[in-house]
């Protein structure tokens, strides 16, 4: 029998021969050697790390006491690989084109990166990867136990066995899992190591199984013969429990997080998976060979009671072959290590993005601080969340007492992290699937995990058994073990049926109730139509011709000068060989800082990456930009808006100005003409005046003379007046027509006669009478005023010998058309268009007038409805009035 | 030999009333109411003083006196002008043209004479 002693030391060997492996895998890698490193036979004995302590112990426990129903727990990955490796592959794809770094990074990346739903997953995770860790530590340390009740030295303490062996597995995950901060550079030396470890725990149970069937047995036809006298050979198998058993191991395949750690994060070329499509189910096939027979054989010569689940040990130990039972121990150490280490980085990378980093960053003040110590952070928190992953496992471990309720752990797990399963096939598949919908899916199917797997399987301490029996507050419908009535089932196949039932429901309720964010809506497409938009990443190297584009760019966006020196620099520091710097990672990681001072980070990001065209521009990159080039564009439009009212405003202030300016102008120039022709009258009256007061001696005649001057000009500032105010009331429009009838006839008489009376009749007028017989319904004073007006000024400025003045009238289409023309010269061209200005005096003032006269007119026709004009070319100057004769037809 | 004054107003009973008061302190008085042609008149008349409206048909009495400041020998003629439009711009634009002296209407004739005379004394004092 070996000594514990022994043991100990092989063990300390083979985990020294671990570190090494994984160290060399890590150098080797990092020199770029080692291609063999990244080989589809590696990735395939990576995955391998499935089969855990669990599988290669418990296997033949379990079909030492449930027959062939263990071969479930192979058949489920196997079908998986077989039949769906395109899925398979399109999630390899997904979570290389997004950078995934954990199942729960996926899950989030694909609903519009919630941060919530990542939440979720970790902590499902968490919750089901814990026990499973305290299982891996349960069997290492009854394997060491099976070593040392045979020891007679008795060193062997448990308790600080285990603590041990978790330090230790800790300490080589964190050694060999947190090199890197980013996570898609893969773990090369991990990698390797698991590889080795599942080699390893293939040979140690092949072995067993040989042994057991050529050694002990004494071949494969005695062999044959034991088993079909077993009872566990038999066929019994129970649909609903293998149904269920097959949908389980194959949904926790896919979702476990440690599967998808070596699955899709370690993945190094898509093409591995087709070998693994028929390599993995063959290790899958050769693992589960020898398991019968083992049992068969362990239930044959082990004493009653023995556990099963060590047979694989303590078969070869009761046949005195401990150099078998060394190795078939070290395989059992080599699954449950090598599962610890990579669910403890899975767990961890989840933990500290999803958990630690959010809280960080906040207490931080935001995320925009990103430093350089932020890369120490990530790794710190990833070290601190791999030992507190292993302290859960371990006190998980001593909490309950390491006895037979670890042994189920497995499949409880397994039904708990299945419930991403839904999340993740929808995400991949459904277009339509929503954040929400995958929140409340994932809630809902953990939550009744929790309650009818998780808690009644816990004991009564945590769920009274009066729970159990009668349901919470005697709800006999919400009975855990038989949810809504359905009773006599297998606990396992109902919880599994009613979670994911109800998960698989809500989800897709949820979802198309729900309506996608944008950014949902673009990484469901994104993740859906995966293989329509990705090609296969390449590294992030480039070409001097490279160079010359992100030079060129550079230019466009920084400027010739500045881009220019950048790159000098940049060149001279990479020794100077060529003029342009050569595409170097950290060369394109500080053009990127460069740029993104003056574009933004998100553009700089995607400018680079599509001329370097290494990593393809995601959809996040471009909605990064998009949202960077609204943001302008709305702060570029809100200035353009500013701006057009502003000079829309100042259009308008111009107009008003201008209009005021024309107004003031015109009042100006009015009260200026004003006030001539009121201080000339008002001159001579003060002249003379102030003559007749102070002169003596002035002959009566002066004095008469004077006085009359006086008088004329008093006279003329009264009308003077009298027109300004007429005008005003004109022009105000507050004018009352007084209307009446009569002939143009007699109103042409009385106006005449009033222009001539007094005066010399120098004047002679011709008319035509019979054309006058107009009957005109309108105002019969203001339409006379108009026409003594142009009868005195005929009067006043006709410079004929025999001044003539003609009248006649017309009926012209509907118009009364009046002409006034007389035989003088006229008015001179240039001053015909001011004649009805006002103070628009021509050709001097001899007449005596303010120059308000025509301009009255002009506004007694606008009130009349007609109009005046001045009639160009008719010898003398002419006058035409127009009235329109509807104010005939109304007089009748 | 007597003293001359050109008066050019368009304004008849203004001019008889400065015809009038002017006769009787000894001038002798010439009128003239028209604008276009009063340079010609002021050159042919060569008075002793000028009295300038403003307002006048044909040209205006700013332009007048611009003009007739150009001219040899008119720089130191004493020129008096009358408006009715007493705006400030009015007297400044007077004053930048040459004016001698100027009023506005309605005036004193005491304040005509004695602007009259003050113009004639400077003028043959220098």
């Amino acid at each position: 029998m070996a000594t514990l002693n022994v043991l100990i030391l092989v063990c300390l060997g083979y985990v020294v021969l671990l570190f090494g492996v994984a160290f060399a895998a890590d150098r080797m890698a990092a020199a770029g050697r080692g291609a063999w490193l990244r080989s589809p036979l590696i990735y395939t004995l990576s995955l391998s790390i499935y089969c855990t302590a669990w599988t290669f112990y418990g296997a033949v426990g379990n079909a030492a006491r449930s027959g062939l129903e263990f071969v479930t727990i192979y058949l489920g990955p196997t079908l998986v690989m077989l039949s769906w490796w395109w899925g398979l592959r399109k999630l390899v794809r997904v979570g290389r084109t997004q950078r995934v770094t954990s199942i729960a990074d996926l899950i989030s990346s694909r609903y519009g990166k919630s941060n919530t739903l990542a939440i979720c997953v970790t902590i499902l995770a968490v919750l089901g990867g814990t026990p499973y860790i305290a299982l891996q530590l349960q069997s290492i340390t009854l394997s060491f136990s099976i070593f040392a009740e045979a020891d007679p030295s008795g060193l062997y303490r448990e308790g600080s066995s285990v603590f041990w062996v978790a330090a230790g597995l800790a300490v080589f995950a964190i050694l060999f899992g947190t090199r890197n901060l980013d996570a898609n550079e893969r773990h090369h030396g991990v990698v390797t190591a698991i590889a080795l470890e599942s080699v390893v725990k293939l040979f140690a149970l092949l072995a067993v199984g040989v042994f057991v069937v050529w050694g002990v047995a004494g071949g494969i036809g005695p062999m044959m013969d034991r088993i079909d006298a077993s009872e566990i050979g038999q066929w019994n198998v129970d649909a609903g429990r293998w149904t269920t058993f097959i949908f389980l191991s194959a949904a926790a395949f896919i979702c476990l997080p440690r599967m998808f750690q070596v699955m899709v994060v370690e993945n190094a070329d898509e093409g591995h998976l087709r070998t693994a499509a028929w390599a993995f189910p063959l290790y899958l096939l050769l693992m589960s060979l020898f398991v019968v027979p083992i049992a068969v054989v362990g239930l044959d010569l082990m004493p009653e009671g023995s556990n099963p689940d060590l047979f694989v040990l303590t078969v070869p130990l009761s046949q005195g072959n401990d150099w078998l039972a060394m190795l078939s121990f070290i395989g059992g150490f080599s699954s449950a290590t090598s599962m610890v280490i990579v669910t403890a980085m899975a767990l961890s990378t989840m933990v500290s993005n999803h958990l630690v980093m959010p809280i960080w960053l906040s207490t931080q003040g935001g995320a925009g601080s990103v430093s350089g110590d932020v890369r120490n952070v990530v790794l710190m928190a990833r070290r601190v969340s791999i030992a507190v992953i292993m302290a859960l496992g371990y006190y998980y471990y001593r909490l309950s007492g390491g006895g037979a309720a670890l042994a189920s752990i497995g499949l409880v797990a397994f039904a708990g992290i299945s419930q991403i399963l839904p999340a993740l096939v929808g995400g991949l598949f459904w277009r339509g699937a929503t954040r929400t919908g995958a929140l409340v899916g994932l809630t809902v199917g953990f939550v009744l995990w929790i309650y009818t797997l998780l808690l009644p399987g816990m004991g009564g301490a945590i769920m009274p058994d009066s729970v159990l029996q009668n349901g919470p507050f005697g709800w006999g419908w919400l009975r855990p073990r038989a949810l809504f009535g359905i009773e006599g089932m297998d606990p396992m196949v109902h919880s599994v049926m009613w979670s994911l039932a109800l998960n698989t429901a809500a989800f897709c309720a949820a979802s198309l109730l729900s309506f996608p964010s944008p950014l949902e809506r673009l990484q469901g497409a994104q993740f859906v139509n995966v293989f329509d938009h990705s090609v296969s990443p390449a590294g992030w190297t480039g070409s001097v011709a490279q160079s010359e584009d992100l030079m060129i760019m550079t230019q466009r966006i920084l400027g010739s000068g500045p881009a220019q020196e950048f790159f000098q620099h940049e060149a001279e520091a990479q020794g100077g060989r060529t003029s342009l710097p050569e595409p170097t990672p950290g060369f394109l990681e500080r053009l990127e800082r460069e740029l993104s001072g003056s574009v933004g980070a998100a553009t700089a990001h995607a400018m680079i990456g599509q001329i370097v065209g290494g990593s393809s521009v995601s959809v996040e990159d471009l909605l990064a930009v998009a949202d960077e080039s609204a943001e302008l564009l709305e702060y570029s439009s809100q200035l353009e808006a500013k701006s057009a009212e502003l000079s829309r405003t100042a259009r308008q202030l111009r107009e008003a100005n201008t209009k005021l300016t024309q107004i003031s102008e015109q009042k100006d120039g009015f009260l200026s003409q004003v006030s001539h022709e009121l201080r000339t009258p008002m001159t001579s009256i003060r002249a003379f005046s102030e003559i007749m007061r102070d002169t003596d001696g002035l002959s009566a005649e002066e004095q008469t003379r004077y006085a009359a001057i006086i008088h004329d000009e008093a006279l003329r500032l009264t009308r003077l007046l009298d027109d300004l105010l007429d005008l005003s009331v004109l022009e105000s429009g507050r004018v009352s027509l007084n209307m009446g009838g009569d002939t143009l006839g007699s109103i042409l008489d009385r106006a005449v006669s009033s222009s001539l009376a007094g005066s010399h009749p120098k004047l002679r007028i011709r008319r035509s009478r019979p054309s006058e017989r107009i009957p005109l319904n309108t105002d019969l004073d203001r339409l006379g005023q108009v026409f003594i007006n142009l009868i005195s000024n005929a009067q006043k400025y006709c410079d004929a010998d025999e001044p003539v003045l003609t009248i006649s009238a017309h009926d012209v289409g509907g118009q009364v058309v009046i002409d006034f023309t007389d035989n003088g010269s006229g008015i001179p061209p240039e001053a015909q268009s001011m004649v009805f200005e006002k103070f628009a005096r021509v050709g001097g003032d001899k007449a005596g007038g303010a120059g308000l006269g025509l301009a009255i007119c002009r506004e007694i026709m606008q009130r009349l409805g007609g109009e005046i004009s001045y009639l160009p070319g008719q010898g003398g100057a002419a006058f035409r009035v127009r009235l329109p004769l509807a104010h005939r037809q109304a007089a009748q | 030999m007597s003293r001359k004054v050109l008066l050019i107003e368009d304004e008849p009973n203004i001019a008889e009333a400065i015809r009038f008061l002017l006769t009787r302190e000894g001038w002798h008085v010439e009128t003239h109411a028209e604008g276009s042609d009063a340079i010609e008149v002021i050159q042919g008349a060569n008075p002793d003083l000028v009295i300038l409206d403003v307002m006048l048909p044909g040209k205006s009495g700013m332009e007048i006196l611009r003009n007739l400041r150009q001219l040899e020998g008119m720089q130191h003629l004493p020129v008096l002008m009358l408006t009715a439009r007493g705006q400030s711009r009015d007297r400044e634009m007077a004053e930048n043209a040459g004016v001698s002296r100027f009023m506005t209407k309605p005036f004193s004739n005491a304040e005509v004479l004695t602007a009259v005379r003050d113009l004639h004394a400077q003028a043959t004092r220098s």
